[in-house]
């Protein structure tokens, strides 16, 4: 994950609590996908970043998994996500989120 | 005046692994931080030759050698399997690094590039019997140095090595004592893109295209040149030009990061349209940061560097000579500030909209020109294969339109798609990559149109979250037919003759009678 965003999220999780925070992901990719889960959740693979070694354990979602969908205006998110739903190969994504956020959040 | 069109386009490559080594942003990076980093030290073992990266089939197709229907038809990895290779290409050449720097010291007009004697006495020879290069006499008036001088320059920080063989044979040195806009990486970075958008620009010479006839240049790179009073003032157009003696041209630099050369073709044909010029030159050099971008995941996977390559392409834009592929300006997408940035919408504002407001359907475009990645470099970085999602993307939004089935999308893909095939330099694969073939498809009756997208993650320069994109259609030409209507304007001047012819016969009247 970008170190940037390393940078944003660990920020977020101090200023409002991790507890408090969920962080959704919108990555094309189930490899890249999963990367970010398990950087939010149990840290930094690459220990190239902020969140080396931080196991921040937030509960962290992709958009296309069922938590999400069932949250959203179904109208809205037809509009938003509808299309990329098609694209994606979803079935592999959300295992490789729910994996790490299984092993690894503590929020859930 | 009729639309502009696609006169020609050259595509360059230039095999700079030791720039790679030196100075991509990656292995600039990760030197700073541990000089003694592991993948500093793989590196060196997943280099290829120079031979190997012009039989790399994806190369071959850039230049024009391997048609992209035939390139989705070899087997992958395609570094494996390598092509029956030539350099030089239908559209272009594929430049050794001994080539390139001295190219980087003929572009070079400020003294900042020194080679050393033996370099020179080297190759001074060497390039006599290159169709483009042979004429530039490339090293005959050469700065050098000694090698001793040009390593006490890098070892005080004041340049660059260029790095030859695992030898120094020459540098960059700093354009200024203190200003960091005008540093040795700096100037480096902007000579490495100015020269492989002047060697493109000279390429367009083997297809007849005769530069004096050039009126306006537009350079549409991600690099930025300027000082400390004006960061990114330009104007990479103009130095270009001179380099490849555009006698007649000014010019100037657009930027939108990967849109820019959508941006850039469409400003051109709107310049064309509106007759301000003839002949419009679309440039853009390399990238130097880029080079081994995603090499950590190529090491890690056991697989060549792929990203060991400047890439660089210029297009002539012209008035409509009834013959070459016309740009239709009256369908352009655009991502406007209020689209919004999920896909979907992004989509539908550059692909879907401006097809429905002309009366046309997605499935009318007979090929879609849009990021074309290579997905061999990007797949083992976690990117995925981006046309493909591109593709999938488009045909998802004709199935939402109730264009087609479901079941029918991976057959769009196919039919309306190529695989990808660009090196990795940004704005290179947005769109560009095809318009040469595609000029050509259309020229030979293979197809009727194609579409050009370009995109831009504006958000990496930090100014704004929006994303950008812009695309356009070309289309066959349908030949220029004589206008026998009357435009507005003339009527108008019509009016205006008959009114003062009657008001000029009532002035007389009125002094007639006042006789």
């Amino acid at each position: 994950m970008d170190l940037e965003n390393q940078k944003r999220i660990k920020s977020l999780a101090e200023e409002y609590g991790p507890e408090n925070v969920v962080v959704i992901l919108g990555g094309a990719e189930a490899e890249s996908s999963g990367l970010a889960c398990e950087t939010v959740t149990s840290g930094d693979p690459t220990f190239a970043g902020p969140l080396a070694g931080v196991q921040l354990g937030l509960s962290c979602y992709h958009v296309v998994e069922p938590e999400v969908k069932n949250a959203v205006n179904a109208d809205v998110y037809d509009e938003q996500i509808g299309m990329m739903e098609m694209v994606l190969d979803v079935d592999e994504i959300v295992a490789e989120v729910k994996t790490y956020r299984t092993q690894f959040g503590k929020y859930l | 005046m009729g639309f502009a069109v696609i006169k020609g386009i050259s595509y360059i490559l230039a095999h700079t692994p030791d720039i790679l080594v030196q100075h991509g942003a990656v292995q600039v990076a990760t030197r700073k931080r541990n000089p003694q980093d592991p993948y500093l030290q793989q590196l060196q073992d997943h280099l290829r030759p120079y031979n190997e990266v012009v039989a790399y089939p994806a190369n071959q197709c850039y230049i024009g050698n391997i048609l992209p229907e035939a390139l989705s038809d070899l087997p992958q990895p395609w570094y494996e399997h390598r092509a029956d290779a030539e350099r030089l290409g239908k559209y272009g050449d594929i430049l050794s690094e001994e080539e390139f720097y001295a190219l980087l010291q003929y572009v070079d007009v400020f003294d900042l590039v020194q080679l050393s004697p033996e370099f020179v006495a080297a190759y001074q020879d060497k390039f006599n019997n290159h169709p483009v290069l042979g004429s530039l006499n490339l090293l005959q008036d050469a700065n050098t140095e000694t090698m001793a001088q040009m390593q006490a320059f890098v070892d005080l920080h004041q340049a660059e090595p260029l790095i030859l063989n695992g030898e120094l044979v020459g540098c960059v040195k700093q354009a200024h004592d203190e200003d960091e806009n005008l540093s040795g990486h700096i100037m480096l970075e902007n000579l490495c893109a100015k020269a492989t958008g002047v060697i493109a620009v000279l390429n367009l010479k083997t297809q007849g295209i005769d530069l004096s006839t050039v009126d306006y240049i537009i350079e549409c790179s991600e690099e930025a040149c300027g000082d400390v009073n004006q960061r990114g003032g330009g104007n990479f157009a103009k130095a270009i030009g001179e380099s490849a003696g555009c006698v007649n041209a000014t010019g100037s630099d657009i930027r939108g990061f990967c849109a820019a050369p959508a941006h850039a073709f469409t400003t051109a044909a709107a310049l064309v349209k509106a007759g301000i010029f003839k002949n419009v030159l679309v440039v853009a050099g390399g990238a130097v940061a880029k080079l081994g971008m995603n090499g950590r995941d190529h090491v890690a996977k056991g697989m060549p560097v792929l990203e060991d390559v400047l890439a660089g392409f210029a297009c002539l834009i012209s008035e409509n000579d009834g013959v070459n592929p016309i740009i239709n300006t009256d369908i352009i997408g655009r991502h406007t500030v209020g689209t919004g940035s999920s896909p979907q919408a992004v989509m539908t504002c550059l692909i879907s909209k401006p097809l429905t407001d002309n009366g046309m359907t997605m499935l009318q475009i007979d090929k879609y020109s849009v990021e074309m990645h290579n997905p061999e470099i990007t797949k083992p970085a976690g990117a995925g294969n981006v046309p493909e999602a591109n593709y999938k993307m488009i045909a998802a939004l004709a199935v939402k339109e109730g264009l087609l089935d479901r079941k029918q999308l991976l057959e769009f893909v196919i039919e309306h798609g190529m695989p990808g095939w660009a090196p990795t330099q940004g704005h290179i694969p947005s769109g560009v990559p095809f318009v040469g073939f595609g000029r050509d498809m259309i020229l030979n009756g293979d197809i009727n149109n194609f579409m050009m997208v370009g995109k831009g993650s504006l958000f990496l320069g930090r100014m704004t979250n929006l994303f950008d994109g812009l695309s356009f259609v070309v289309q066959k030409n349908p030949g220029i037919t004589a206008d026998l209507s009357i435009d507005e304007a003339r009527i108008k001047q019509l009016i205006a003759e008959a009114m003062k012819n009657v008001a000029h016969n009532m002035l007389t009247l009125e002094q007639d009678s006042a006789k």
